[in-house]
């Protein structure tokens, strides 16, 4: 099964604090840490076990400037097979319809029967995937935490939905699934495929090899654009107890009497 | 402004979701004179009970009925939502599991634009609809503006919007089925075949009146220890986010949230939860809630009645060995 996996290099929310910057109107981008985008990694653990057990190639697709490139290595040292980074400058400041559009234009260069996304990434809109299934004219299914491949032609899928409940479906390949977390347990990386990745050859391909015209990707081609990053005035919010850890317990405690926190 | 809205609403078993008059208020928000289009689709007696409950809120309802619409598969929808509705609308729908599914490739086929899980809508300014959204797990905002000159998509946060509570509208039912099936019913290369309930587990955590729940800040599985320990000395149930249940350190059963459980205790602890939304969604009826949480910026604080910026591992213990200690020297049990 020929496979291709879309990525995106994102800030890792666990190991920064997203803060606005001194003009207020964008975050702070100097100390942040950038990995894989977690639902990502859920999916190329996927399309590798997928190889393992029928055969094919898993490919790793990003588009991003020239440090996209780590996560691609990041990946391909997990187990992915091969790497494509679609780079231009034409391809900043697009919206999730130029992304999807550069995507699917990578998309149709190849044969694949499985294009596989994560459910969102650190801009939380779960966008790309079903406006890439679309323009290829593909099914579709998001939130996908079960699936099994049939045949080569048939694939069954579990989205996830309200309440842990989930909704089975047979699909018919070539389709395009949204992958959630706890899907499998992604390995990790060794240091032996770190090594074999980092002299991996990673084509860059840019919008005249993808014949897309600047004008409909980009910042020019965006129907949506950010304006600014803010952080709301909130209601009350919390109260915050301060002081010794003892003299937070005590009033944590006196508060969980009140509340009937305590039986 | 001359563009039509479209509600897409979602119903189940003859009641209508009450995301549908979230819809309405999120309407007026982009355009307070607007007249909005109700649209919902199904199969059956059903059907027709939640159109004519619509149109107690919609100045026009659209039904779509057919077979194969009993279950609400958005592939389906999508391609019949696609032959009736008009170029350069405005639709709107939830952002939950089905909306989610259905909304980018309707964006891609209409030609529009998409906005997904927009928290707040700003109105329309020429051609730009600025609306609010968040990134980043909720830890800051955004203004977004989004053109809408050709149409657009937009997904709307269940719980951000008030519920439209306007009732005695008297709108019309129309029935648009034969116009949206009369080429067939579209083939979409995805076949529903069953819906599998979730799994009972050992521990009901929606008749939890206390819960001490865990999220990722508690680091390590052999952690978990100290909720357990927390939660028997204060009389409660564990229960956690998503990221625990992803790496199989809890069962299912115990997540709290969208694609949990629905829970309504009287206390809840969050103990190492950021508070993403779709956690927060699974929390009801006002329980007082206590986080505890290292980064002060952690979105569980906004909806947090009391707030601890610590480490949960630290915090934690002493607080479980007080509550022993002041209920009779239990503590070495």
């Amino acid at each position: 099964m020929e496979i291709l996996v879309c990525v995106k290099r994102v800030p890792n929310t666990e190991e920064n604090e997203i803060e606005l910057d001194s003009t207020g109107a964008d975050i702070k981008r100097s100390d942040l840490v950038y990995s894989v985008n977690e639902w990502d990694n859920y999916a190329v653990e996927e399309a590798i076990q997928i190889r393992e057990k029928y055969g094919g190639t898993v490919t790793v697709v990003t588009v991003d400037t020239e440090a996209g490139d780590e996560v691609l290595r990041r990946e391909l040292a997990m187990g992915a097979d091969k790497g494509i980074h679609l780079l231009d400058r034409a391809f900043e400041g697009p919206d999730g319809r130029g992304i999807a559009r550069i995507l699917k234009a990578e998309a149709k260069k190849g044969d694949y029967d499985l294009i596989l996304t994560g459910v969102q990434a650190d801009d939380g809109a779960a966008q790309v995937g079903g406006m890439l299934a679309a323009m290829l004219g593909w099914p579709y299914a998001s939130i996908v935490n079960h699936m099994e491949v049939l045949d080569d032609k048939r694939v069954i899928i579990r989205r996830e939905v309200a309440g842990g409940n989930q909704e089975v479906y047979e699909m018919d390949l070539p389709c395009v699934l949204s992958i959630q977390t706890g899907i499998n347990e992604p390995r990790y990386v060794s240091l032996r495929g770190v090594m074999k990745a980092a002299d991996l050859q990673i084509p860059v391909h840019g919008a005249s090899d993808l014949d897309l015209s600047p004008d409909s990707i980009g910042e020019s081609g965006a129907k949506v654009k950010r304006r600014d990053y803010f952080v709301p005035e909130v209601g009350d919010g919390a109260e915050m107890l301060e002081g010794t850890t003892e003299e937070i317990v005590e009033k944590l405690i006196d508060l969980l009497k009140a509340k009937g926190g305590i039986r | 402004m001359e563009q039509h809205i479209y509600a897409y609403i979602l119903h189940n078993e003859g009641a209508i979701d009450d995301t549908a008059f979230e819809l309405l208020t999120a309407a007026k928000k982009i355009d307070p004179t607007a007249s909005v289009t109700a649209i919902l689709a199904g199969w059956g007696p059903d059907l027709d009970a939640v159109c004519h409950k619509a149109a107690a809120s919609f100045a026009e309802v659209w039904k779509i009925e057919n077979q194969a619409l009993s279950y609400p598969d958005a592939e389906l929808i999508r391609r019949l939502l696609v032959r009736i509705i008009p170029g350069r609308s405005i639709f709107l729908l939830p952002h939950e599991h089905f909306g989610m599914d259905l909304a980018p490739g309707l964006s891609i086929m209409l030609d529009a634009a998409y906005v997904s899980d927009v928290v707040d809508l700003e109105g329309v300014e020429d051609v730009i609809l600025k609306a609010v959204r968040q990134e980043y797990n909720g830890q800051v905002s955004t203004h977004v503006d989004c053109d809408i000159s050709s149409g657009t998509v937009i997904t709307v946060r269940p719980g951000s919007f008030k519920e439209d509570e306007s009732e005695g509208v008297n709108g019309q039912v129309v029935d648009k089925s034969s116009e949206a099936t009369e080429e067939g019913m579209p083939e979409t290369g995805r076949h529903f075949l069953e819906m599998v309930e979730a799994e009972v587990g050992d521990v009901d955590i929606t008749q939890s009146e206390i819960l001490v729940s865990v999220g990722r800040g508690i680091g390590d599985e052999e952690n978990l220890e100290i909720a357990f320990d927390l939660a028997k000395a204060v009389g409660g149930d564990v229960s956690c986010s998503r990221p625990i249940v992803d790496n199989k350190w809890l069962e299912k059963h115990r997540q709290v949230g969208n694609s949990g459980k629905t829970v309504k205790p009287k206390v809840y602890m969050a103990l190492g939860i950021s508070g993403a939304f779709q956690h927060i969604a699974g929390l009801k009826g006002n329980p007082f809630v206590v986080a505890v949480n290292k980064n002060p910026k952690a979105p569980i604080f906004q909806v947090a009645d009391v707030g601890v910026v610590a480490d949960i591992l630290d915090l934690v213990p002493e607080l479980t060995d007080r509550v022993n200690e002041m209920k009779g020297g239990k503590q070495w049990d």
